[in-house]
């Protein structure tokens, strides 16, 4: 029993750090994808080429690789060591592990990517008419986007999000890689003990979160279902 | 002079000359459909006269105002063209409802966001003026609830007039073709344009559901409102119009009372175009 509960503890931990990893990253990855799927509409030519190419780039590449250069890019090429960052602000040294921060970071550029693709999609599959329709009534490019257009995206790219939403939960997993005290690497110290069931453990931990992230998402495509887009 | 005044309208789009210089005027309170077949440039006239395209060569003056001139047209900001669009209303061939609002709301919406626009330059007035903040907020507050108010029962009167008072809370989803027209119409009156612009209402209809957008774009044929309507319905061109424009490759070919056109056209493109849709008898 005490053993279980120490097991438990700590996974718990683990998921803490799963579960705070998982929500910056989605806080800054879906702003910073709309605003990279605006780029990848522009009509400036060479903005639209580059923002394509970063984005092939970044779901070309193995999200493992890109956070091993993100992590030890810096070091290798004699600009800084993750490890020995010191920001000055003691709260912000204190709190944050920069292992984590690294973990961030990769994650977030990554998952704008993938995001940006999505809303890219949503967007360009209005109808021209709904644009047109706001155009002809005096409404400004702003007003067209947020009374008319972007209700119409959400409801259209809530099935893909969610499923890369989920996918997020569970490459959470690979900051372990770098260091991060996340919930595979919580359940791997046990295994040392000859300890497995935590593992299982942990598996339940990411079934349980992705099953509330189902039912969330569920009642979001619910709600929107009074309108047909 | 006459109320809206379109010389020498030319567009191309890349290689293709679809519009090669049209002129047309149109008098105050004229209802005037726009006929030919497809290909002949009806739309794009009509989409040039909304500003949804630009035109390449031309100009326009409605109520005396130059409105479009292709010497400007390169300094037409966004601003400048929303000003511009607001004198005309145009009603769509998919009528393209809003499909997350009800449809009271399709049509407050637009009026409703002019409003908030206004009500942030009279601010700026009344703090020129001087006047405190608080004043100043409870008079804005008074002034936006009581242009609501006003813009809530015009557009009653408007659904009452398109026959669709009880469908006021409905989702554009659970209308009938023929009634997110009507809903569609209704909307492009809400902003009383100058001048109502129909662009084939009817294309995306039944024929069953045809007949009561008919019937309601006849019924607004009253007083000094002024329409210009490309259909295919010769029928209803026939009765509906003052003056019929029979456009043909990119031009006017034919223009004239309904009863001339159909009766006795001239050119060789109109009597085949009226053969094949097979109303030439004329009545």
């Amino acid at each position: 029993m005490e053993e279980f509960v120490k097991v438990i503890s700590q996974l718990a931990s683990g998921f803490s750090v799963s579960l705070i990893l998982f929500t910056i990253t989605l806080i800054t990855a879906i702003p910073l994808g709309l605003l990279i799927s605006f780029c990848s509409m522009s009509k400036v030519t060479p903005i639209r080429i580059f923002t394509k190419v970063i984005v092939w780039i970044l779901r070309g590449t193995p999200l493992m690789l890109q956070l091993f250069i993100i992590y030890y890019g810096p070091g290798l090429v004699g600009w800084f060591n993750w490890s020995s960052l010191n920001t000055g602000w003691t709260w912000f040294d204190k709190t944050f592990d920069p292992r984590f921060i690294a973990s961030i970071i990769a994650f977030a550029i990554n998952y704008a990517a993938y995001f940006s693709e999505i809303f890219r999609g949503g967007i360009q599959s209005i109808t021209k008419g709904q644009t047109e329709a706001g155009q002809v009534l005096g409404m400004t490019k702003g007003q067209i986007f947020s009374k008319i257009v972007l209700l119409q995206v959400i409801k259209r790219i809530v099935p893909p999000m969610s499923n890369e939403i989920i996918t997020l939960v569970k490459d959470t997993s690979l900051a372990k890689t770098v260091g991060v005290l996340e919930l595979i690497f919580r359940a791997q110290d046990f295994l040392d003990d000859g300890i497995i069931w935590p593992f299982l453990c942990a598996g339940l931990f990411y079934l349980i979160f992705v099953g509330l992230l189902t039912i969330i998402f569920n009642k979001i495509e619910k709600k929107l279902s009074y309108f047909k887009a | 002079m006459a109320f809206l005044e379109i010389k020498n309208y030319n567009k191309k789009f890349g290689e293709l000359k679809v519009l090669k210089g049209i002129d047309l005027s149109i008098e105050k309170g004229e209802v005037v459909s726009i006929i030919g077949s497809s290909g002949s440039g009806k739309t794009t006239l009509l989409r040039c006269i909304n500003f949804l395209e630009t035109p390449d060569v031309g100009e326009m003056i409605l109520d005396g105002e130059l409105l479009f001139s292709d010497l400007e047209s390169k300094k037409y900001t966004e601003k400048i063209l929303r000003n511009k669009r607001l004198n005309f209303g145009l009603v769509f061939q998919s009528f393209n409802l809003f499909p997350q609002y009800n449809v009271l709301k399709n049509l407050t919406l637009a009026p409703t966001l002019l409003i908030k626009t206004k009500a942030k330059k009279l601010k700026e007035q009344l703090k020129g003026q001087g006047k405190k903040f608080l004043e100043i907020k409870k008079e804005i507050k008074e002034y936006v609830n009581s242009e609501r108010e006003r813009i809530e029962k015009e557009a009653l009167i408007l659904l009452e007039k398109v026959d669709l008072t009880e469908k006021k809370n409905s989702y554009p989803c659970e209308l009938s073709g023929g009634q997110q027209q009507r809903v569609a119409i209704a909307r492009a009156l809400a902003l009383k344009p100058k001048i109502l612009c129909f662009d084939e209402p009817t294309s995306a209809l039944d024929p069953e559901l045809t007949a009561e957008v008919l019937r309601v774009i006849k019924s607004l044929k009253e007083g000094d409102r002024t329409m210009i309507i490309v259909t295919h319905e010769m029928g209803f061109a026939k009765s509906v119009s003052d003056k019929v424009v029979f456009m043909s490759e990119g031009i006017i070919a034919e223009q004239g009372s309904p009863k001339k056109l159909f009766t006795n056209p001239k050119t060789e493109a109109l009597k085949n175009f009226l053969a094949n849709t097979g109303d030439k008898e004329g009545n």
